[in-house]
């Protein structure tokens, strides 16, 4: 069952057109990737889902649960269930990790603040009274931005680049907290241009130049992304026949 | 036995509990009256009352430790008035101490605190103020707080200034350190604005000798009409002495922020930096709380915990 619908798509920033009629489905309970090159406009895709600010003004419609999103707030997006996590996590000065997690804590779904932490890979003891700030490396911020998912269990998350700054070990963390989302019922979008992450997505969608090419599972895209896109040398100007 | 104007102060800054304590000092000052004190070997506290206030001297015998921190209440239940703190401070060589200031104004309408501060810090000596502020809603409070700080070779400072409830009024603070060889000075204020309030900082330091080391903190939140001005000076004058001005105001409604920070080495060896961010709440902080379900206002009222926290 659809739980999140995007129906014609078309956003213009600063004048230019960074999507261009996208119409996708993200199935309920599943993990789904958003794959392409650097510039394919899947952050743009994800903003735009949110209602970041700068991503509010877009033609066709954006349906979660039967609902359009068009006119809400991201914090009213947030409360019927959906949320995004950055490719660099914000930092916070003076702010704990524990009133960060506690912050999006549910106590309906979510996991507690302490086994978030835990089922993120890091010690409860040892960091929630530390400040999510520039004390926290890149990818502790990662984890604990993911921590804040869990504690939340949104029913739709979107992952931006969820292995940027990530060592190997810390990865098959990050990709058992998405299991635990998926287990927990969320639907999660993955945005990536990683084959290491797409191969962890069941279905899979292909944007390039804010176009969406090619749907699949997420093992066939990987040989599809692999064998087309990785060897493009021509900046993934996509053929206008290519286009889906 | 503490009169009842204590005991309401005491209860106002928490601290009715640990002034029971036998090794915990501690000197009550209600508007310009004295009304208990507890003092400890090696530590003299001569209080002296002056007309609006009290003139205090302390001095700390030479390696003398005070482990638990030292409460000092000022306090005025008065709506109206004047207390003048005049403090003399002398902390002997090698001797350490943490000072809790409690300046407690819970009902001011037309209250001015001044302080006026000359403290020393002896060789290897450690002096830490911690000065707390609890305001009425009002805003009916004038606080002028100012001192002249000198640290001897190897000495330490640390001073920070913070409003725990109600709002600032006016405050004017006003600090000027002199660093001498090795010593290390850290002044933080932290601040949230409101209404009408109007704050003036000025905080300054001189690293003048080798190998001296500061920092000037300021972090101000503003609201609603309330207006800031922060001056950060510190002058490097010695090799290897090392400094960093750090400002940051969080600018909401119509409020208004200035900073001025001021560098200055006069030694090729020396080596002194700034950073001021004035401006509304960080978008992505704002845009990711916002994306685990708190409204607007409450994801702005987190960073701002955070950052004065």
């Amino acid at each position: 069952m659809s739980v999140l619908t995007l129906k014609n798509i078309s956003l213009t920033l600063n004048d230019k057109k960074i999507l261009y009629d996208v119409n996708l489905e993200f199935l309920s309970g599943k993990i789904h990737a958003l794959v392409g090159p650097n510039g394919a406009g899947k952050s743009s895709l994800a903003f735009t889902i949110m209602g970041l600010e700068g991503y509010r003004k877009f033609e066709g419609d954006i349906i979660f649960n039967g609902e359009s999103l068009k006119d809400k707030s991201i914090d009213q997006r947030a409360k019927l269930g959906i949320t995004l996590a950055w490719q660099e996590p914000a930092r916070y000065e003076g702010l704990t990790v524990e009133k960060f997690l506690k912050a999006a804590y549910s106590p309906e779904k979510g996991l507690k603040p302490e086994e978030a932490l835990i089922r993120s890979g890091l010690q409860p003891d040892r960091y929630l009274k530390r400040a999510v700030d520039k004390t926290l490396s890149g990818g502790e911020r990662k984890k604990v931005e993911l921590a804040s998912i869990l504690a939340m269990m949104p029913e739709i998350v979107m992952l931006d680049e969820p292995d940027s700054g990530i060592d190997v070990e810390s990865l098959e963390r990050i990709f058992d907290a998405i299991k635990v989302l998926k287990k927990k019922g969320s639907t999660v979008i993955l945005i990536t241009h990683s084959l290491k992450v797409l191969e962890h997505a069941e279905d899979a969608f292909l944007l390039c130049c804010g176009r969406l090419m090619e749907k699949g599972s997420g093992r066939g895209m990987c040989k599809y992304f692999k064998g087309k896109c990785i060897p493009c040398n021509h900046q993934n100007v996509p053929e206008a026949n290519d286009a889906k | 036995m503490p009169n009842n104007d204590a005991l309401v102060l005491y209860k106002a800054a928490h601290i009715d509990t640990d002034l029971n304590d036998p090794n915990t000092a501690h000197l009550t000052i209600s508007h310009d009256k004295v009304i208990s004190s507890q003092s400890l070997p090696g530590l003299n506290v001569i209080p002296k009352e002056i007309k609006d206030g009290v003139d205090i001297k302390i001095v700390l015998e030479e390696n003398t430790v005070i482990k638990n921190p030292v409460h000092m209440c000022f306090g005025m239940l008065k709506k109206e008035g004047v207390q003048r703190i005049i403090l003399d401070i002398d902390i002997k060589a090698g001797a350490s101490i943490f000072i809790i200031a409690h300046c407690i104004f819970p009902n001011a309408i037309k209250v001015r605190h001044l302080m006026d501060g000359k403290i020393k810090v002896g060789e290897h000596a450690s002096y830490t103020y911690l000065e707390k502020h609890i305001h009425a809603d009002s805003g009916g409070v004038e606080v002028v707080p100012k001192a002249r700080v000198m640290l001897s070779d190897y000495a330490r400072f640390k001073t920070d200034f913070e409003l725990l409830r109600g709002r600032v009024g006016k405050l004017d603070l006003d600090y000027e350190t002199t660093c001498l060889a090795h010593s290390v000075m850290e002044m933080t204020a932290k601040i949230n604005g409101s209404g009408d309030d109007i704050i003036k900082i000025r905080e300054s330091a001189l690293l003048e000798g080798e190998g001296a080391r500061g920092v000037l903190t300021s972090r101000v939140a503003l609201r609603q009409n309330a207006q800031a001005e922060i001056f950060n000076k510190l002058i490097a004058t010695a090799p290897f002495a090392r400094g960093h001005v750090d400002c940051k105001e969080i600018v909401q409604d119509k409020a208004i922020a200035s900073a001025v920070p001021i560098v200055e080495v006069r030694d090729p060896k020396a080596h002194v930096t700034h950073e001021a961010a004035i401006g509304s709440v960080d978008s992505k902080q704002l845009q990711t709380l916002m994306a685990r379900g708190l409204s607007e206002e409450e994801a702005v009222e987190l960073i701002i915990q955070g950052l004065l926290s």
